[in-house]
C-alpha cells in the first residue's frame, strides 16, 4: 500500500495536497492503523475482501452439513454416523468387492485354463503370479518367508532352488498347496513318516554312527571310509526303500534326495544323527476351503516361476 | 492517523473497474501477443506427427495412461523426467531474466490470468459500450435492457471459458477422437470434470475475480520486488515531468512554470485493468499492461507536449532526468552482470538439454538384484542369483535382445520361463524380466562373498548393445 503523504525525505517534490474525484476514495487511500506502533511501524486495519468473508461463513455451512452427512461426533463406542451412512471401513469392503467383480472374469479364465496351460498364456500368466503373490505373502511368508526360502536348516523348505520333497511341476505344487502335508484334516493330504531309528530301537548306537557317514559321503561330504562302507549295508535294508539306492529320494512318497547339496535339517553329522536318532518332519496346512480355488491355482503359478519349477 | 469513528466494516467490497478504450502501441502488441498465445493453445493439439503404426500421431501429447510425453520428435518416458525438471528451471531463470530486465513483462503480456481478462473486458465492451455506458449500466436499475447485455455477456464468456477447459484435455489423448467422444457424450468423466473446474475458473477469474487474483492470489507481485532493481526498466510516471499537476482550460496559457505537464486528465486511471494511479508510484497492484502509456501519450500528442510522462524508464534515470541530461541507453540497463548470470544459467541448462537429449539411448536396461534371498544353493552345490531386470526399447519396433555375461565365463546366464537367452521387447515398451545367474560348486564367484558382473543385452541383427553392473553374490567362504 503506498502512501502519498509519506514521501522519502530526498524526494525533493512535494505536491499539492491530491484531489480525488470520489470522496470515498480518499478513505481507501488513508485507513485507520489497529492503533499498535512497533519502532514507528504501523498496521492499516483494512477490511477484509467480501470474498474472504463469504468463504469463512461458507466453511461454517459446510461444517454444519457435513456434521449431518457423516461421522462427526465421537460417542461413548463409536462417532455419531452421519444419514450417509459412511465409513472407511465400508468403503474398502466395498473397494474389495468392485475389485473381486472385476477380476472373476480372470478367476474364471485360471479355474478353467489347464494347470500346465496357464504358463502359456502370457496374460493369465502375468495374473496369477500378481495374485499368487499377493496370496503368498498373506498364508505362505509366515514359514516359507517373504522371499520363498524357507527358513534353511529349521524344517521349513527352500522354494527357490531346483529340489522338491513332494514333485516341483505345477500339478505337484498345486496338490501339496491344496490338501497340505500331514494335514490331518484332508483325506487326501500328502502323508510320510520316517521312523525314529533311535528312539523306537530300530538300529543299534554304532549302526547309526555307520549309516550317518554313509549319508554324508552319499553328499560327497568327507566321511570316515570304514564306518561309510559298514553303513551301506544299513542303508540298503532301512533307508533305499524310501531315499532310493543311491540317496536320490523319492517324491512320490515325500523321501528327500540324500545325495544333494540341500537339506532340510541340516547337513552336518550332527544334524544328520539327530534326523535318524529322533525322525523330523514338518506340517503343512491344506488350502482347500480355506482359499478359493483360482486362489490356489494363482499361488501354484507363483511358486512354480519362482526358479525352481519344472 | 488515528483509528476511524465509524464502524468498522467486516469486508471491503470490491470497487468495480471499467477500463476505458484506449488504442496506440502497446494495445496492438497486446492485441497481437493475445491472439499469438491463445493461437498456439488452441492449434497446438491439433499438430499431426507421424510416428508409426504403433505411436500416437499427435505433435505434442502427455500420454498419462501410457506414461509418455510426445512433443514432435521428442518422445520423453518417465525416467527422462529430468528433461521437464530442466525445462522447469529454464522457465524460472527466464522468469527471473526478464523481470531484472524488463520488469513484469509477464504480468502484463503473458500471465494467462491478463491475457483472458483482457479478452473478457473486450467482450464486456463490444456488448455494452465503453466505460462511461458500462458505468451507467452498471448504476442503473434492473430492466430488460440491463438484464439482456449482462446475460449475454456471461453468455459469450461462458462459451470462451468452456473453449479454454475444452482445449486443454485435447493435449492428453488423441485430440480429433476425443472431439469426437466430446459431443457424442461418450468421452471418459474425467474428461468432462476437467473441462467444467477448468470452464469454471476460466469464468470466475476472467470476468469477477480479475485483478484481485493478481492482487490477493498470486505469489509472483510480492516476489518480483526482490527481482527488480534500480536497473530494470519498467513502467513509471515521470512525476518531475509532470508535478505540480494542473488542469488546462482551452485557449489559456498555463501559468509559467507553476504547471507540470500533467493535466490530471485521469486518462491513465481509467484505462487502468488494475484500477490503480500509475502516478502514484510503484505499486504491487501494478502489472505493466502499458495501457497507461498509450493513454498518456495519446493526451501529450492532443496538448502538443512531448510523450513519455508515463512511459518504460529505469528507476536509476531519475536523477539524470531530473537534471535535464539524456538517460541511458536500454541496453545500458539491460546488460548488466545480473542479468547477463542469469542468461549464462538460463542458456547452460538448456544446452545442457540439448546435448543430452541427443546422446540419450534408445535402448536402456536396469538391474536389481533380489535380495531376499541374496542367494540359493542348487542341489548340486551350485549358487544362483535372480536378478529382475528391465529392458526398454524406445524404438518404434519391436526388439530382440540377446543377454549374456560376457566378461566372467563361469556364470551362466538364464530367464525365467523362457528357454536360450534370448528376449524380445515391444516397440516402444519396456519388459521386465526375471533372469539368474548361475555358478557352479568351486568357481571363484560361488565362493567369493561378492564379484561383480556386467549383463549385457546386445540387439539382435544390430550393433548396438548396453550393459548393467551388478554383483554375484556367492558363499562367502
Amino acid at each position: 500500500m503506498v502512501d502519498p503523504t509519506n514521501k522519502t525525505p530526498d524526494n525533493k517534490v512535494s505536491p499539492p495536497e491530491r484531489q480525488y474525484p470520489d470522496p470515498k476514495a480518499k478513505l481507501k487511500k488513508d485507513p485507520p492503523t489497529t492503533g499498535h506502533s512497533w519502532d514507528g511501524i504501523e498496521e492499516y486495519d483494512n477490511p477484509m475482501p467480501r470474498w474472504w468473508l463469504w468463504t469463512f461463513y461458507l466453511t461454517i455451512i459446510w461444517a454444519v452439513i457435513y456434521m449431518i452427512l457423516y461421522p462427526a461426533w465421537p460417542m461413548v463406542t463409536r462417532a455419531t454416523s452421519g444419514i450417509l451412512g459412511y465409513s472407511t471401513r465400508g468403503e474398502v469392503a466395498a473397494e474389495i468387492a468392485r475389485f473381486d467383480q472385476q477380476n472373476q472374469v480372470w478367476f474364471d479364465r485360471l479355474v478353467e485354463t489347464d494347470l500346465d496351460d496357464i504358463r502359456a498364456d502370457g496374460e493369465l500368466q502375468s495374473f496369477a503370479v500378481n495374485a499368487g503373490a499377493a496370496v503368498f505373502r498373506a498364508q505362505c511368508s509366515q514359514c516359507h518367508g517373504t522371499g520363498g526360502a524357507g527358513v534353511q536348516a529349521s524344517g521349513f523348505p527352500n522354494l527357490l532352488d531346483d529340489e522338491w520333497i513332494w514333485g516341483g511341476t505345477m500339478e505337484d505344487i498345486h496338490e501339496t498347496v491344496r490338501y497340505g502335508i500331514r494335514n490331518e484334516d484332508h483325506v487326501d493330504a500328502r502323508w510320510s513318516a520316517m521312523p525314529a531309528f533311535g528312539q523306537d530301537g530300530i538300529l543299534e548306537e554304532d549302526e547309526i554312527d555307520q549309516v550317518v557317514h554313509y549319508v554324508l559321503r552319499l553328499s560327497g561330504q568327507q566321511a570316515d571310509a570304514t564306518l561309510a562302507s559298514a553303513g551301506e549295508e544299513i542303508y540298503l535294508a532301512n533307508c533305499a526303500s524310501c531315499h532310493g539306492d543311491s540317496g536320490e529320494g523319492d517324491s512320490f512318497v515325500g523321501a528327500p534326495a540324500l545325495n544333494s547339496a540341500i537339506w532340510l535339517y541340516g547337513g552336518t553329522y550332527e544334524d544328520i544323527r539327530y534326523s535318524v536318532v529322533n525322525s523330523r518332519f514338518g506340517i503343512m496346512p491344506g488350502f482347500a476351503g480355506r482359499l478359493r480355488d483360482a486362489e490356489i491355482r494363482a499361488v501354484a503359478s507363483y511358486v512354480h516361476q519362482l526358479g525352481g519349477g519344472q | 492517523m488515528s483509528a476511524s469513528e465509524e464502524t468498522p466494516q467486516l469486508y471491503q467490497a470490491r470497487e468495480p473497474i471499467f477500463p476505458r478504450r484506449v488504442s496506440g502501441a502497446f494495445r496492438n502488441l497486446k492485441w497481437w501477443l493475445l491472439a499469438l498465445m491463445l493461437g498456439i493453445y488452441y492449434v497446438t493439439p491439433w499438430f499431426r506427427w507421424d510416428r508409426g503404426p504403433e505411436l500416437p500421431d499427435q505433435a505434442v501429447l502427455l500420454d498419462l495412461a501410457n506414461r509418455r510425453f510426445f512433443f514432435f520428435m521428442v518422445e520423453i518416458w518417465p525416467h527422462e523426467f529430468y528433461f521437464v525438471a530442466g525445462l522447469l528451471i529454464m522457465a524460472g531463470i527466464g522468469l527471473f531474466l526478464f523481470t531484472s530486465a524488463l520488469g513484469r513483462v509477464w504480468c502484463g503480456y503473458a500471465c494467462p490470468q491478463t491475457v483472458w481478462t483482457d479478452l473478457f473486458i473486450q467482450v464486456e465492451r463490444w456488448i455494452e459500450g465503453d466505460r462511461n455506458a458500462r458505468l451507467r449500466l452498471h448504476r442503473q436499475k434492473w430492466n430488460v435492457d440491463k438484464v439482456r447485455k449482462y446475460s449475454l455477456k456471461w453468455l459469450v464468456w461462458l462459451l470462451i471459458a468452456m473453449a479454454t477447459g475444452g482445449a486443454w484435455v485435447f493435449y492428453f489423448t488423441d485430440a480429433p477422437t476425443l472431439l469426437q467422444d466430446l459431443l457424442a457424450f461418450s468421452a471418459h468423466p474425467i474428461a468432462y470434470t476437467t473441462i467444467a473446474v477448468l470452464t469454471a475458473t476460466t469464468f470466475l477469474f476472467g470476468g469477477f475475480f480479475r485483478e484481485q487474483v493478481c492482487i490477493y492470489a498470486c505469489p509472483w507481485p510480492r516476489i518480483q520486488a526482490a527481482m527488480m532493481d534500480e536497473d530494470t526498466i519498467t513502467i513509471s510516471y515521470r512525476d518531475w515531468r509532470g508535478e505540480p499537476r494542473g488542469k488546462l482550460k482551452k485557449g489559456q496559457a498555463a501559468p509559467e512554470g507553476g504547471q507540470g505537464d500533467c493535466i490530471d486528465c485521469m486518462a491513465c486511471v481509467n484505462v487502468c485493468p488494475m484500477g490503480i494511479d500509475i502516478r502514484d508510484g510503484q505499486q504491487m497492484a501494478c502489472i505493466t499492461c502499458g495501457l497507461c502509456i498509450d493513454a498518456c501519450n495519446d493526451v501529450m500528442d492532443k496538448i502538443g507536449k512531448p510523450r513519455g510522462l508515463v512511459g518504460y524508464l529505469a528507476l536509476s534515470d531519475e536523477i539524470s532526468e531530473r537534471a535535464g541530461k539524456p538517460a541511458l541507453s536500454a541496453w545500458k540497463h539491460v546488460f548488466r552482470p545480473r542479468t547477463m548470470v542469469y542468461t549464462v544459467i538460463w542458456a547452460g541448462v538448456g544446452i545442457g538439454l540439448i546435448v543430452a537429449l541427443f546422446l540419450r539411448t534408445d535402448i536402456d536396461i536396469s538391474i536389481s538384484p533380489i535380495r531376499n534371498p541374496t542367494f540359493v544353493v542348487l542341489s548340486d552345490g551350485a549358487v544362483r542369483n535372480a536378478y529382475d531386470i528391465r529392458l526398454r526399447n524406445m524404438h518404434n519396433d519391436p526388439r530382440q535382445f540377446f543377454l549374456t555375461v560376457a566378461d566372467n565365463p563361469s556364470i551362466r546366464l538364464t530367464i525365467e520361463g523362457v528357454p536360450g537367452q534370448l528376449v524380445t521387447v515391444g516397440a516402444d515398451a519396456q519388459l521386465n524380466q526375471r533372469i539368474y545367474l548361475t555358478a557352479p560348486a568351486g568357481t571363484d564367484p560361488s565362493r567369493a562373498a561378492q564379484t561383480p558382473v556386467r549383463i549385457w543385452a546386445s540387439v539382435a541383427g544390430d550393433t548396438s548393445r548396453i550393459f548393467g553392473e551388478t554383483v554375484f553374490n556367492g558363499r562367502g567362504q
